[in-house]
Formats: structure tokens, C-alpha cells, sequence
């Protein structure tokens, strides 16, 4: 017995719909079978709350007196964008401040207007007969713009991979802290309320109908950026006004070194009409797999580490190569079950009825990665072949005299078979010196965890290794360990010269 | 009970004199060596003996103050995300039923890794 939306609305308009939210769906199902659950319910509210960074919204600031066309445009010194029509603007989450501190960006001006505060706007123009103003500063309220339409390109994703990191190096990423050995799990996403993972074959969820976005009543605009439903990873476009937000729904974040971010409520309900829509709610968290990639290795194509559920790891802890390790969301399942509760209010209270897709979105879509044509910079273009290297058993004023002819500061250290096994700088050289008791030989003083690169690895990659462990030289190896070549931070620079690579 | 104890760099091995006074075992959880500041220890201790220890510790010439509480948890500003659990060495953060974050600050050895990986910039504490 198959219903119709339009049923479906009626009952919700005399009050009398029976809506649920989509983790009590699996023991409606088990307890009444899927006839009994089609029957018994007309709605299952799906709802998730995590970092969403693909978001952003429209505003319209109205005229000023003399008017301008904003060209360049700040709110609270974050760039919004000036290629709009005159007192328009776009202004994405992720965006940094350029004067505050960088845990300050888009995100936060857009949980600010909706907390009420007021915002510098600050705007400048080269002019123009029609805009005869150059710049402007005022504040602001959301109260006074004309609109603040929030769009975002990317919101609410299907499922997401989940993360850990085998390198030896805590990492600081979107998906959290990595503590280094697969020290930690992090993993985001509602499971079995996500809305996506209800509908995988996209036949309820599309362009035009309603969701909860950021507390208000919005909408599916369409497909969202990057959206790969044949690999289960589908994505929304998704819109709403944000003067009905709340902070409730809606928060600004930073994450630590990767930069501000916006956690975004949404919520979208779906009609029972047949059987096919109650099995798909009835999912599970146990159901859904979720693949641990490894973040260690900075590449398009993570290694997978390991296959588990949200079931798995809602338990907060999985085992990874026969250890266990603990692991923890990023976004907020509290906060999902709020979003699909409140749905779930509104659509008892008759204040939103549904409707089905006037545009469906591609089931059967595939992302595809960026098309590049210019090869990326690796170490062997810019490092230098020409390196002094010093044995371990050589003696201190040796390396000294090393350091001085070879104008370098970074001596990697070779074993009898001439592999890499240190590197001695001119500090410890001078620390030895300075206390000459026991420490004769290179092999005394060298560091012995040394930071190597390959000549196949891209220069950006060298360039981060450099940076997070605050060094200025990598000593270049091959599959060997032998000591082909050194890799100073001073050569990145070649990169940029005239005639070089990058450019 | 947790003890922050403030030694100066001059200091005689305070922490071990008082171990072998008393015969209370002392676990130091943390400590931090500054080249102005002197050193600073995050020891533990039962609580019965919290008295003795701070007292002794102080004849010797050291500075001790009781760490009242961990690490401060801001309820507004959290939103239940859980980022916090799994960087924790001390398991300090948990789930309720209800999936709100719980914080059993006693625990807290001050390690600050939770502070930098909440992404909501609710959890903060003094530094050691
Ligand atoms: S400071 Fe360290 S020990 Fe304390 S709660 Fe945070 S992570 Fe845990
Ligand atoms: S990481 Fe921060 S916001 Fe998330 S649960 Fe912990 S304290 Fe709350």
C-alpha cells in the first residue's frame, strides 16, 4: 500500500502524521516488519551537525550616499568576495582574518551576524562615473542588510572516510589532532541519521525540497561541489535565510593549523511512500562502512588502513593491527539528533510539509580529479647533488673543517656502507667544542633521527617536512639509504626564479 | 590529590627527599624545566597525605599550590563533538547516554593536547 506525497501532507496539515526521526527507524521496522512501518509511519527526519567547510552566504548591504561599487570588501578584516554586483557580497567559511588572530575567519563572521552582533564592513573601489566612491567603513547589523542568504556549495555529505595517522609526527588536520602510531580514530558524520545515507539512490532528496539548514526552514538547491553519489559520497547544495539561524544550529570553529571552519546543522525529512523507502531508513549504523585512511601519507590517495562501521566506531574503540585504539567523532551526534528532533517538531506541528524533487540529483555521478597539465616540482629539480658528507667515526674538528670548506651548515653522517645514519649541524659541532669531555667523534654529537627526502618527492611535501620540524636542510636518499643529495630550504626559492619550475 | 610544585634550579632533589622521609610514594605526572623560571612539577599524591607532603615540601624551599581543578571545560561553548576524547592520555572526556561530554577534571595531568584539539576553543587551562 503505497502513499502518496500528497497524502502524506494532509495528515501533516490535520496534525496527524506520524514522524520519526531515522534512529528509531531499524526497531520500528524489526518490531512491525516493513509493511507494518509503512503503514505506521509518514516521515523519518534525518539530521547531522559537523564541520562543514564548503559554506558561506550572499549578503546585500543596500546603497550608500554617494554610493559604491565595492570592489575589495573585509567584514571584520575577512575577505569577502568583490566580483559581484556594487553592494554585494560573498563571503565563504574558511577564509582567515587577515588581522586577527588566523583562529578568526568567515565562519565567524557569519555566527556573529547570527548572534545579533555588528560587524565592520569595510569596503574600497577604483570608482566609476556611476560609483564615484572610493571606500567606505561602517557597521553593521544583519538587521540592516537587505539579504543574508545563506548558499552553500557543499554541505552534508553521504558518508566520510575515517583517519589516522602512522607516521611518526603528531598531524593537525580537518579531520582533527593525529596522534602519530595510529595513535587515535577520528571520524565524522551521523551514521544512521545521516540524511544521504537514507536515501542513496536519491530518489526523495533533490533540488527544491525542504531541510532544516543552520535552524532555519531552507532548501536542497541541487547536487552539491564534488558530489559522488556512485561511490556513495553524494553531497547538497543547500540554501536558507540566515536571519531564521540560531547559534544553536550553526558554529563557527578552528581547527588547530588548518584554519577556520563552519559546523552546520542539517536536517532533511523524508516521505514513506513504499516499501523501498522504508528499507532505506531502516539502515543501520552497524551497516554503514566506514574506511580508515591513512593521513600519514600526504597524497590525493590515502592508504586504507583498515574497513570498520559507525557502529564500530561509536564504541570508542576499534582495533588496528591487533592494538586497540580509541576513537573520537568530529562532529556532533548530540547535535545531529537535535537537528532531526526539531525536524521531526516542525513537521508535527504543521509548520513545514514536504514535497518530492523537482530536479532529481544524478544517482550514478563519479568526481573526478583536477585534470593537471603542468607536472608538479619534485626534490631532483632544485636539490643540490653535490653534498659533503662525513663518516661516524671521523673526529670533531674533521667535521669542523667540513663545515667551514663546504659552506653548508648540515653534514649527513655515513656508516661504513656508506648509508645515511645522522647528520651533525654546526651547532652540535660547537656544543662539542664547547664541552669537549667525551664527545670526539661525530657519532658522539650527530642527531640520529634524521628528516630525509627522496629526489621523486614533490618540493611541496619537502618543503612541509622543513617547516613541522623546523629544520633547514634534508638530506636527499634513495632506496638504499645512501646520500645522493641535500635539499636546502634557501634552494625552494629556485622555484620562483626566473626560468624556473613553479612560477 | 594533584600538587604543583615549583622548584628553583639551586633546589636539593626535593621531590626524592621527601619520598624517602615519609615513605609516601609520589607520582610525578608532569614536569617542565624553564631556563628563567626554574622547574616545575605536576606530581599526584594520595589525598590523606596531601598535608604532609605540601608541608615538607615547603620546608625544603619549594613553592606548592593544591591543583584545584584540570582542565576548565565552557559548557556554551562546547557543542558534543568528542574531538577532545580520543587526543586525551588521561581520559579525561567521555559520552553520557546521552551523548554529552562529560569531563572528570581530576584526571587532568595538564598535558594541554585537548585545548588544541577542540575545534570550538572550549576547553583552556593554566599552563605548566
Ligand atoms: S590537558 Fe591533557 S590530560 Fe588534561 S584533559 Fe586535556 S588532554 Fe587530557
Ligand atoms: S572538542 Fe571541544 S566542543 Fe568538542 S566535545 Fe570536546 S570540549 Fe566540546
Amino acid at each position: 500500500m503505497d502513499k502518496t506525497i500528497d497524502e502524506i501532507n494532509r495528515r501533516i496539515r490535520e496534525g496527524s502524521a506520524r514522524v520519526v526521526t531515522a534512529d528509531e527507524m531499524p526497531a520500528i521496522v524489526s518490531e512491525l516488519g516493513e509493511e507494518g512501518a509503512l503503514k505506521e509511519v509518514d516521515v523519518v527526519t534525518t539530521g547531522t551537525f559537523g564541520a562543514m567547510c564548503s559554506s558561506g552566504a550572499f549578503l546585500n548591504f543596500g546603497h550608500a550616499e554617494p554610493p559604491i561599487k565595492m570592489e575589495r570588501i573585509w567584514l571584520n578584516d575577512v575577505d569577502a568576495y568583490g566580483g559581484l554586483a556594487a553592494v554585494d557580497t560573498y563571503i565563504g567559511a574558511t577564509n582567515k582574518s587577515v588581522t586577527r588572530a588566523e583562529s578568526y575567519g568567515g565562519a565567524h563572521v557569519i555566527e556573529d551576524f547570527i548572534a545579533g552582533k555588528a560587524i565592520e564592513l569595510r569596503a574600497q573601489s577604483s570608482g566609476s562615473d556611476c560609483y564615484p566612491r572610493r571606500n567606505i567603513t561602517t557597521e553593521i547589523r544583519l538587521e540592516d542588510l537587505n539579504q543574508a542568504i545563506m548558499v552553500n556549495p557543499r554541505n552534508a555529505y553521504q558518508r566520510y572516510d575515517g583517519a589516522t595517522n602512522t607516521s611518526d609526527d603528531t598531524l593537525y588536520t580537518y579531520m582533527g589532532t593525529l596522534l602519530p602510531h595510529s595513535g587515535n580514530v577520528t571520524f565524522s558524520g551521523a551514521g544512521t541519521l545521516n540524511p544521504l545515507c537514507n536515501d542513496p539512490a536519491l530518489r526523495l532528496i533533490g533540488s527544491g525540497v525542504p531541510i532544516l539548514l543552520g535552524g532555519a526552514p531552507g532548501m536542497v538547491v541541487g547536487e552539491g561541489t564534488q558530489h559522488s553519489s556512485a561511490g556513495n559520497f553524494g553531497t547538497l547544495m543547500t540554501t536558507a535565510d540566515m536571519n531564521d539561524m540560531s547559534t544553536d544550529f550553526l558554529r563557527a570553529a578552528y581547527m588547530y593549523r588548518y584554519g577556520p571552519t563552519l559546523y552546520m546543522g542539517v536536517g532533511v525529512p523524508l516521505p514513506v511512500l513504499d516499501i523501498e523507502v522504508v528499507r532505506r531508513t531502516a539502515i543501520r549504523d552497524e551497516d554503514i562502512p566506514v574506511s580508515i585512511k591513512d593521513y600519514g601519507v600526504p597524497s590525493r590517495s590515502r592508504p586504507l588502513i583498515t574497513q570498520v562501521s559507525y557502529a564500530d566506531l561509536k564504541t570508542g574503540r576499534i582495533e588496528l593491527n591487533g592494538e586497540e585504539v580509541r576513537t573520537s567523532s568530529l562532529s556532533s551526534y548530540r547535535k545531529a539528533l537535535q537537528v532531526a528532533r526539531t525536524l521531526k517538531q516542525w513537521i508535527e506541528e504543521g509548520q513545514m510539509t514536504l514535497c518530492l524533487p523537482t530536479r532529481r540529483l544524478d544517482p550514478s555521478k563519479q568526481v573526478k580529479p583536477m585534470r593537471e597539465t603542468r607536472k608538479v616540482a619534485l626534490v631532483q629539480e632544485i636539490m643540490q647533488r653535490k653534498v659533503v658528507t662525513i663518516k661516524e667515526d671521523e673526529e670533531i674538528p674533521e667535521a669542523a673543517k667540513k663545515l667551514l670548506k663546504g659552506e653548508t651548515n648540515h653534514l649527513p653522517v655515513l656508516n661504513e656502507q656508506g648509508r645515511l645514519v645522522g647528520v651533525v649541524t654546526t651547532f652540535d659541532v660547537a656544543k662539542a667544542v664547547a664541552h669537549p669531555e667525551r664527545k670526539v667523534r661525530v657519532k658522539d654529537v650527530m642527531t640520529r633521527n634524521v628528516i630525509t627526502t627522496r629526489c621523486d618527492e614533490p618540493v611541496d611535501i619537502a618543503a612541509q617536512k622543513l617547516d613541522h620540524h623546523r629544520i633547514s636542510a634534508l638530506p636527499v636518499v634513495d632506496a638504499q639509504n645512501q646520500c645522493i643529495a641535500i635539499l636546502h630550504a634557501s634552494d625552494l626559492g629556485k622555484l620562483f626564479k626566473p626560468g624556473g619550475q613553479g612560477a | 590529590m594533584k600538587l604543583l610544585v615549583k622548584l628553583s634550579h639551586r633546589s636539593r632533589p626535593i621531590i626524592a627527599e621527601v619520598v624517602k622521609d615519609t615513605g609516601v610514594l609520589i607520582n610525578v605526572d608532569r614536569a617542565r624545566s624553564d631556563a628563567h623560571e626554574g622547574e616545575e612539577a605536576l606530581v599526584d599524591v594520595p589525598d590523606e597525605f596531601c598535608r604532609l607532603i605540601s608541608e615538607k615540601m615547603r620546608g625544603l624551599g619549594a613553592e606548592v599550590s593544591i591543583l584545584e581543578e584540570g582542565i576548565r571545560h565552557d559548557r556554551d561553548e562546547c557543542v558534543d563533538c568528542g574531538s577532545c576524547i580520543s587526543v586525551c592520555p588521561k581520559e579525561v572526556f567521555s559520552f553520557n547516554s546521552e551523548w554529552e561530554l562529560q569531563v572528570e577534571t581530576k584526571r587532568c595531568i595538564l598535558c594541554g593536547r585537548c585545548v588544541i584539539a577542540c575545534p570550538h576553543q572550549a576547553l583552556s587551562n593554566n599552563e605548566i
